[in-house]
């Protein structure tokens, strides 16, 4: 893939002029606006609601609560908790299940007449006693029913107790919020029974269903448009009740409304990565070969909904030991349903792991990095699959050499520059490589130019750009000759972006695609007189032109085979998904991230003065977006570790730092020096290009890194993120 | 259920009427409506009063945007940002937070940077305001706009035209001599894709370039 393995992003232009348009962007005449009412208390009934003053204030269309809704006739049907869509079923009755729960939504025909109207309605409550506190709730820890929440055991259950050397260590994550940039927001119509959205959604199909099941109407019927996206990191892998509201209130005006969640809204109603607990239990031979490995999760998930995540699963595989238990539990708390937030399970458990290992690499006294290596997995034991390919001792020194390693010392606090500690430290993850069955359109327009259709969105990663390089590398065109049309229902059906599996879905489907074109094109060329008797095989196309491998004198320009024969012979519909093969393989990315800490031992500030992180994800596609996602996936990270925490006032159930004041997530001067290292080798078993998927995973080991380098500069082990000051200065025993 | 809403509905109606004269007298415009003659319960049963307020409530507002003069009527209480965003379609310039506290909404306002979220449209009487869309000339790009390109300065592009708002302001405020200097004086523009390293690249490359005077 060379020609385009740095191509710009192809959606970069509309991205700096300001002409990207997101969801609630589009022009729409007879556009009304609406935001939602949410409750004050976490739990309990509404006892009265007042909206007279809403509704007689200037300019006020509309105001909607479970006294006057008309009811999705799907409200009736849906009584799966896990029902993807709308468990909450919003203005449904007078339940309040957690704070700031919409309870009425308020139109007017200017944004600011709405806004204002929304203030004067007032309810009165009868409270019921809400527990939105994990630490206090975990006793009514119970084990979410699918196959997936079962216990897993590898030979004898909990054998690290019987190891010469133990550890055993309880982490703490808080809840940490998506907060992508751009705000949940949706556009909802009505033309008779069909709607039609723009809205922030990762899963054109998937809101197509859910919007469907709601209001009991075929999927077929909603219309759903999503090409671009603000960020999601997750929080668009559910149809929020934001949305259904947005639809109700259309459907009863008989217009076009434009609902936008307020940046308080996003940290209560749109999900969130769970505050889980978890336990680890590591033992070892004096040598340092692990004998036994327990891990366990407890997670808080909503009253109303079985949230779970893959917390304990990388424990099963990522080391080499006979002896692995995993338990994960979840507990109902008075709050959303939480949703997977960037490198999902897999970003905790690792927190939890990868602090343990160099935990229990410190009471070896050996150095962390050899520990692993002495602990490498040459096989998938959960699986008892082999890899179908695997550079993750790459990754540890292309790392070790670009962090300065060997500066490194194992004894913490022994490293100093000027006045400030300096401490090392690693943290390893993975994701598995998915893909879905995607069918992507290829067709050529008169013109010449090769256009590629898919209903997938791109929420940042550069999918655009993706399928622009993999269309031009197979069709030898260049890719300013590429048009990609995506994120809207009615094309050939994507997948949903997310769990690292777009460029494996989609872009193996644009390959399939364009592959069949070509054929296409060269048997029509093959037909012409130009190359009559020439085999098919002998044909090449590139450039717009069909040439003869043996007899350079003999070409065909595509556009006039093109105007020679009927449009539809420059077409392609295919639907592409895994094969068999791959379920022989243990398929992973991995990723390693290093960091570099300065700590100030008198004021407790940390500094990232260096940060390299370094992934085998398979083939590059794209250097430059794939290097963009990989920093990105590290921020992330970096936030989780250092930052990130939703502070809930647990008197009330409701958050404290709602807000980009008081939730912290990293700026620009948090981020001193980056690196990224690609291994970039194909994997000869994922998908034709051989990806193997990067998003997740670029997240996923990063605050382990910062907590082991932490303890390497200081001697404090901080087991509860974030690792903020108060915690450095705290004047308990350090654990050295 | 339905007879519970008619009644609601009956009872609007009974009371609109009194609720728009008590309106009125509170709107703070009593004295220029009594100036006025004579039936104000007529306008208000013809609705004209919401007419009337509508006009009202509004103050005229000149202000050139990207170049184009704008003879405006707007609410007090409407900030610039949606103004940009909603009135004048203007959507390149992005909400984010409504606070301050994101920088997405990073506009110029005659040459210095300012966030159109914390700033109310009828307080920029004859300003010039530049947002994204005033930077490029037709598909020729702004220096700030290719270096964000070329230097992969963003991934969903949410933040981006505050970001490049706000680099340009940064390097002509003297505020561009380091890649430190850039970091901490880019630090108001939050961007969850976490781009900064490329951001930062990007400045460096149109402050080194010279590309702005």
């Amino acid at each position: 893939m060379s020609k385009t393995s740095n191509i710009n992003r192809v959606d970069g232009f509309a991205k700096v002029t300001g002409s990207a348009t997101y969801s609630a962007e589009y022009k729409t005449d007879g556009v009304v606006y609406a935001c939602l009412v949410g409750s004050t208390i976490a739990k309990g009934r509404i006892k009265t609601i007042d909206t007279k003053k809403a509704e007689w204030a200037p300019g006020v269309l509309a105001v909607i609560s479970h006294l006057n809704v008309d009811k999705p006739s799907g409200y009736e049907k849906a009584k799966d908790p896990h029902n993807f869509g709308q468990p909450l079923q919003v203005f449904k009755d007078d339940t309040v299940l957690y704070y700031d729960q919409p309870i009425a939504m308020v139109i007017a025909d200017t944004f600011e007449r709405m806004q204002y109207a929304a203030t004067l309605i007032k309810a009165e409550y009868i409270k019921e006693e809400h527990i939105t506190d994990l630490q206090k709730a975990k006793v009514k820890e119970k084990k979410v029913e699918t196959d997936k929440g079962d216990d897993y055991h590898r030979g004898v259950p909990d054998n690290y107790k019987n190891a010469a050397v133990v550890l055993e260590e309880e982490y703490t994550i808080p809840t940490e919020v998506h907060n992508p940039m751009e705000l949940a927001n949706i556009i909802a119509k009505w033309e008779g029974n069909k709607p039609t959205v723009f809205t922030k959604t990762q899963g054109v199909e998937g809101t197509r269903k859910s919007i469907g099941g709601v209001f009991g109407i075929p999927p077929e019927d909603v219309s759903v448009n999503s090409e671009y996206l603000g960020g999601a990191f997750g929080m668009g892998l559910h149809t929020w009740p934001y949305e259904i509201a947005a639809l109700i209130g259309a459907k009863k005006l008989n217009r076009p409304v434009k609902l936008v969640l307020h940046r308080e809204q996003m940290f209560t109603n749109v999900g969130f990565r769970p505050y889980t607990i978890q336990k680890m239990g590591l033992g070892a031979t004096k040598e340092g070969k692990l004998t036994g490995l327990t891990h366990e999760a407890v997670a808080m998930t909503s009253s109303y909904e079985d949230f779970m995540e893959g917390t304990v699963n990388m424990s099963r595989f990522i080391y080499n030991c006979d002896n692995v238990s995993t338990r994960y539990r979840i507990v109902k708390l008075d709050t959303c349903t939480p949703i997977w937030m960037r490198g999902p399970g897999e970003a905790t458990g690792s927190f939890a792991l990868e602090s343990a290992m160099d935990e229990l690499a410190h009471k070896l006294d050996m150095d962390p990095i050899e520990f692993r290596k002495l602990n490498y997995a040459e096989k998938d034991l959960e699986q008892n699959k082999p890899w179908s390919s695997k550079y993750l001792l790459d990754c540890y020194e292309g790392g070790m050499e670009r962090i300065g390693w060997k500066n490194r010392k194992n004894k913490p606090g022994s490293v100093k520059e000027g006045e400030w500690l300096v401490g090392y430290g690693m943290g390893t993850g993975t994701f598995g490589c998915y893909r879905s069955p995607t069918s992507v359109k290829a067709k050529f327009l008169a013109d010449g130019n090769l256009v590629l259709q898919c209903s997938v969105n791109d929420m940042g990663p550069g999918t655009a750009t993706m399928m622009t390089a993999i269309g031009a590398e197979i069709t030898g065109l260049p890719s300013e000759n590429v048009i990609i049309q995506m994120g809207r229902s009615g094309l050939a059906k994507g997948p949903t972006q997310g769990g690292s599996a777009t460029t494996s879905s989609v872009g193996s489907a644009v390959h399939d695609s364009c592959n069949l074109l070509v054929s296409k094109v060269l048997g029509l060329a093959g037909a012409t007189s130009t190359f009559k008797g020439t085999p098919i095989t002998d044909l090449t196309f590139a450039n717009g032109v069909i040439s003869s491998a043996k007899d350079a004198s003999k070409t065909v320009s595509l556009a006039s085979l093109i105007s020679s024969n009927k449009p539809e012979d420059f077409e392609v519909e295919n639907t592409s998904k895994g094969n068999e093969e791959m379920k022989k393989y243990s398929i992973y990315s991995f990723s390693v991230h290093f960091v570099k800490v300065l700590v100030n031992p008198n004021l407790g500030k940390i500094r990232l003065a260096h940060v390299v992180s370094c992934a085998d994800i398979g083939t590059v596609i794209n250097q430059k977006t794939s290097a963009g996602q990989m920093y990105g996936g590290a921020v992330g990270g970096i936030g989780m570790g250092l930052m990130e925490a939703l502070e809930i006032d647990h008197r009330f159930g409701r958050p404290i730092n709602n807000n980009f004041a008081d939730y912290h997530v990293p700026v620009n001067a948090d981020i001193e020096k980056q690196e990224v290292f690609f291994v970039n080798k194909k994997d000869p078993i994922s998908n034709p290009m051989g990806t193997k998927g990067l998003g997740e995973t670029a997240l996923v080991g990063m605050a382990p890194a910062i907590a082991n380098a932490v303890f390497n500069a200081t001697g404090k082990r901080v087991r509860d993120l974030p690792i903020t000051l108060d915690k450095i200065l705290e004047p308990s025993v350090a654990n050295a | 259920m339905a007879a519970k809403k008619s009644t609601r509905n009956k009872l609007t109606e009974d009371e609109s009427n009194a609720s728009r004269r008590d309106f009125l007298k509170k709107s703070g415009l009593f004295t220029a409506l009594a100036l006025a003659p004579p039936s104000l319960v007529m306008a208000s049963e013809k609705k004209w009063d919401e007419k009337i307020a509508e006009y009202l409530e509004t103050v005229p507002l000149s202000l050139e945007v990207n170049g184009v003069k704008q003879n405006l009527n707007v609410e007090p209480r409407t900030t610039l940002l949606d103004l940009l965003r909603e009135q004048l379609h203007l959507t390149g310039t992005k909400k984010g937070c409504d606070h301050g506290q994101c920088g997405a909404c990073t506009v110029h306002v005659n040459g210095t940077r300012i966030l159109s979220c914390l700033t109310l449209a009828s307080m920029q009487q004859n300003a010039q305001v530049t947002t994204i869309e005033g930077l490029s000339k037709g598909k020729k790009l702004h220096p700030m706009q290719e270096a964000f390109i070329k230097n992969d300065g963003f991934q969903c592009g949410y933040c981006t035209p505050g970001q490049i708002m706000s680099g340009i302001a940064c390097i002509k405020e003297g505020h561009a001599n380091s890649r430190e200097e850039i970091r901490e004086y880019m630090s108001g523009n939050i961007c969850r894709c976490g781009a900064y390293h490329n951001i930062v690249d990007a400045i460096t490359e149109v402050k080194e370039g010279g590309m702005l005077s």
